[in-house]
């Protein structure tokens, strides 16, 4: 009995030093269990989105149908509001395109831990990239690198985020104009506490306040910008205060000081530089 | 309006926006200053979303006492964040926050 004790102890002692055994559906759980707090955060912008577009002249069908062959929050509010005004189908294509430019930032940040993933995944996760997955993907990336299943924990972040997008979309559709004010309810709020949690979660050095302290300022001065271009700028600002910063805080040293050490994990590291 | 053309076209540009660059730049080696540089994307992206939002609530300046609850909600939030590390109870806390402030602050007179 107590060497059977023993043993069990031995072998858990063991499972703590090993990465847990990931396969794709235990990656696909992950990614849909760690994008559900963004789903509560989108939740009220699906709804509204529904809700407004059948007000703005959209039918029931095509509002339904930008949900799920667009599956882009931001482009989708903009373009409603420009069907209100007439504006040709021509311009609200080219609007959207300016709204959604950010996005190529994100593909182009996740593709470096894809490689290894086969060419027919990607146009289904490049359809369903969003700004919450990217961000949930990308946090899971960086804390743990290019994960052999790193495809499957993207899809179960996609596919919680579209379905949820889908069925809000739907709820805002039928209950439409029975809704009044939808906007006045500051459930939107939602998304903002989201977004704040997740900035707070990668503070991990000086170079990344710095970046969200630049990325912030340029935010409130493009403010009156048109077509989230604000956005895209304070990210292009971020950026760059962000490399600027690593060289002024010589984060890139302690990052080759941490490599030397071969039994330094890169979250380990990652807390050095941190509490340097 | 053609609104099946405008729909198409919509997500014809938006799959070629997010699309190219996940399928090329797998295939390409980039220099690991412009992988460093592509890290801070996702941190500056957030943080341009949340802070013109908490500081110019309405496109406006805060200048009244209800223009700064979700300033108010979203660093309380903001701090849960930082002492628990647990997202959705960070979400919860900050929703709460945000609706009970809204509730409570007429009680204290006229704003």
């Amino acid at each position: 009995m107590v060497r059977r004790q023993g043993i069990e102890a031995s072998v858990a002692i063991k499972e703590d030093f090993m990465t847990p055994v990931s396969t794709p559906r235990s990656e696909f759980l992950a990614g849909m269990r760690d994008t559900i707090p963004m789903d509560v955060a989108a939740l009220p912008f699906g709804i509204i989105f529904g809700a407004l577009a059948v007000n703005a002249g959209l039918s029931p069908f095509g509002a339904q149908a930008m949900s799920l062959f667009v599956f882009a929050g931001s482009a989708q509010f903009i373009a409603t509001g420009l069907v209100a005004q007439n504006v040709s189908a021509l311009f609200i294509v080219v609007t959207t395109f300016v709204v959604n430019l950010r996005h190529a930032l994100y593909s182009a940040t996740l593709a470096p831990y894809l490689r290894h993933v086969k060419a027919r995944w990607l146009p289904l996760m490049g359809f369903t990239l969003t700004d919450e997955t990217f961000v949930i993907v990308f946090k899971r990336f960086e804390e743990r690198g290019a994960l052999p299943y790193g495809q499957w924990y993207f899809l179960g972040s996609s596919a919680v985020m579209y379905a949820n997008w889908q069925l809000c979309t739907l709820v805002g559709i039928i209950a439409g104009r029975t809704i009044p004010n939808p906007q006045g309810w500051g459930l939107e709020f939602a998304a903002t506490v989201t977004f704040t949690g997740m900035v707070v979660s990668m503070l991990r050095n000086r170079s990344t306040g710095l970046a969200v302290i630049a990325a912030g300022v340029v935010a409130l001065i493009a403010n009156p910008l048109p077509n989230r271009l604000g956005l895209m700028l304070a990210a292009l600002a971020g950026v760059v205060a962000g490399v600027i910063g690593k060289s002024l805080f010589r984060e890139d040293q302690v990052e080759r000081l941490g490599a030397l050490d071969s039994d330094v994990t890169p979250v380990a590291r990652s807390q050095e530089v941190t509490n340097e | 309006m053609n609104e099946g053309l405008m729909i198409g076209g919509m997500a014809l540009v938006t799959f070629l926006i997010r699309y190219p660059m996940l399928a090329l730049v797998g295939k390409i080696d980039m220099p690991k200053r412009i992988l460093d540089a592509l890290r801070y994307v996702a941190p500056s992206v957030l943080a341009a979303i949340v802070i013109p939002v908490v500081l110019l609530p309405n496109n406006k300046p805060i200048q009244r006492p209800p223009d700064a609850i979700p300033l108010v909600a979203t660093l309380l939030a903001a701090l849960v964040m930082w002492r628990s590390k647990h997202l959705l109870a960070t979400v919860i806390v900050g929703i709460v926050a945000f609706l009970v402030l809204r509730a409570a602050l007429p009680l204290f007179g006229p704003v």
